[in-house]
């Protein structure tokens, strides 16, 4: 049996093909992107060594570093608004209320729809003129509040991040929902039993026992803003003067508006490494709590 | 009111009482939020501009204007973007699936030294970020004259939908009993028919989660389709959309007919297999 089971060959068809795919694809390109993160490149001939020059740029940049700034604040954002509500609709949700698959359903849709559908949607939202936002202010009467909110320096970025806090709100309920709901109910009514009421039994029961699925939702939402590219690109390019830039729409007109491979390849390596260094320092942190 | 309740935390959620009406005002109102720009977007994609721009956020249209739709899948060639995007997408997830079930069952079932290794190798793959591909691929498909094909589009995404779909098809496997394939082996059924006549059929419900997951990345990526693509005959949907509201940037409602072609596919998957979908995107998650 075990001779049919280990056979070389066949291991190497039945594997064989995901690997060199997943090796050529997905692992080689890191080191090529490393690689060119040393050069004065612009595509063109060979470029040019220059070592670590195009880090020591990036950091020095204050256009790089506002991109940098952008990003950590939308991580935050997503970590100290998004998470929270999440948090609340799914407690809600598995608390088995009248309604619970319908609002779960609901609350999901807008995970689903392309982001640059989004972003369009948002962009007609906010629309200066003819706008939703603007049309609902002047009908409540507040039409002094009326802005061209992607227009304005002041209110360009928190404007850029609304639209993504709104999209994944129903993701990460998903997950917590799917995390509450597989808490045993012996413990929820044992909590009740004893006296807890129902704030303190979410506080002191469900949500301790809720701690891997909040970790994963704590990577994803930190991971996902500080890749954000789609939503950005889309809705602002980067402006109005780089207001809502982020490093990967930075790195995509580094690269393809200006020619400059090595140093679009050196913010990409920053964009890997960050998320590496988040994803190692949350997972730290679950662990010795 | 909110905060009679506040003192009395016990109460809400019980049936019946205010505290419960409160909740459910909250979540309707929430579903509303979720909701409503969709709902305004499927209005505005049915009107004509002195329609959309007369103020009235709210109503129905007052004509259904069906040629917006016509105008454009026709003028502004979101035909040829719905048939790129369907195209890719399903070459990805048929080359996602057969590739990632029989590598996964490799991994998970056949004998090999390197077969933990392989699957660690694998899931580190899950947490590399598209960015640091985008260039070097380029360079490459440049090189090889694959730019503006399909393939510069099915290739990446396949590479990069396959570390989550071995996750979850691999922990699929384990579940099958060792007793299947083994009498069908016994029986002189080669490894190849063991494996697509037997074990693939068990781990369906596997198959439909990674199809799912696929679809949904697949048919909503930009970053490659707008690099690697810049002809229109062979541009998807998500870059489309870009394209189309610039040149019609004055004509919201086929703008919003646009975006809303793009969109029906994906809401109707969901409303036929919502259940389906919602777990699919719950195994997706397992990488974190």
């Amino acid at each position: 049996m075990d001779r049919v089971f280990s056979n070389k060959r066949d291991i190497a068809v039945f594997v064989g093909p995901t690997l060199l795919l997943f090796v050529a694809i997905v692992l080689v390109p890191i080191f090529v992107s490393s690689y060119y993160s040393l050069l004065d490149w612009n595509g063109i001939g060979n470029g040019k060594f220059i070592g670590l020059d195009n880090y020591v740029e990036m950091f020095t940049d204050s256009r790089a570093l506002n991109s940098m700034k952008n990003s950590l604040l939308f991580a935050a954002a997503s970590v100290f608004f998004q998470l929270p509500v999440s948090l609340l609709l799914a407690l809600i949700l598995a608390s088995s209320v009248k309604g619970e698959g319908f609002y779960r359903t609901v609350y999901f849709i807008p995970v689903l729809i392309s982001t640059v559908v989004i972003a369009q949607l948002w962009s007609k939202i906010y629309n200066a003129d003819y706008g939703l936002l603007n049309t609902l202010l002047k009908t409540v009467g507040l039409p002094d509040l009326a802005s061209d909110w992607l227009g304005q320096r002041k209110t360009a970025l928190v404007a850029s991040f609304i639209p993504i806090l709104w999209q994944y709100v129903g993701y990460h309920m998903l997950l917590m929902y799917a995390g509450a709901k597989s808490i045993s109910s012996e413990i929820i009514e044992a909590a009740k039993i004893d006296g807890a009421s129902t704030i303190r039994t979410a506080f002191s029961v469900i949500i301790p026992l809720m701690k891997p699925v909040l970790k994963v939702s704590l990577v994803f939402s930190v991971i996902g803003a500080l890749k954000i590219f789609d939503l950005i690109y889309v809705l602002t390019g980067g402006g109005p003067f780089f207001v809502t830039e982020v490093p990967s729409t930075l790195m995509y007109t580094t690269i393809f508006d200006t020619f400059r491979y090595g140093y679009g390849s050196a913010i990409s390596v920053f964009i890997i490494l960050e998320c590496l260094v988040f994803t190692i320092v949350i997972n730290k942190l679950f662990k010795t709590e | 009111m909110p905060a009679a309740i506040s003192e009395r935390p016990g109460r809400y959620g019980s049936k019946g009482t205010v505290g419960s009406i409160l909740l459910q005002m909250f979540l309707i109102l929430f579903a509303f939020v979720q909701i409503y720009p969709l709902v305004w977007l499927a209005f505005f994609s049915l009107k004509d501009n002195s329609e959309i721009f007369s103020g009235e956020v709210l109503g129905l249209p007052r004509k259904f204007l069906w040629s917006n739709y016509v105008k454009a899948l026709s003028e502004g060639n979101v035909l040829t973007y719905f048939g790129n995007s369907v195209l890719v997408t399903a070459a990805t997830i048929v080359l996602v699936l057969i590739l990632s079930a029989m590598s996964a069952y490799a991994i998970a079932r056949m004998k090999w030294k390197l077969s933990n290794a392989t699957m660690t190798l694998i899931l580190l793959g899950m947490m590399v970020p598209i960015h640091s591909a985008l260039l070097p691929l380029f360079m490459v498909l440049r090189n090889l004259n694959l730019l503006n094909t399909y393939w510069a589009l099915i290739i990446p995404y396949v590479a990069f939908g396959l570390p989550i779909a071995v996750y979850i098809t691999a922990s699929f496997f384990k579940s099958v009993p060792r007793e299947m394939e083994e009498s069908a082996v016994m029986d002189g059924c080669g490894v190849y028919r063991a494996f697509f006549l037997i074990i693939l059929p068990l781990v369906r419900p596997a198959l439909a989660t990674v199809a799912i997951f696929t679809f949904i990345s697949a048919w909503n990526e930009l970053m490659f389709a707008v690099t690697f693509i810049n002809d229109t005959e062979y541009q998807t949907l998500t870059v489309g959309m870009m394209s189309m509201v610039g040149t019609y940037i004055t004509h919201w409602g086929v703008v919003g007919a646009g975006l809303m072609i793009a969109t029906i596919p994906t809401i109707l998957i969901y409303l036929l297999l919502n259940k389906q979908v919602q777990e699919s995107m719950i195994a997706g998650a397992v990488k974190g």
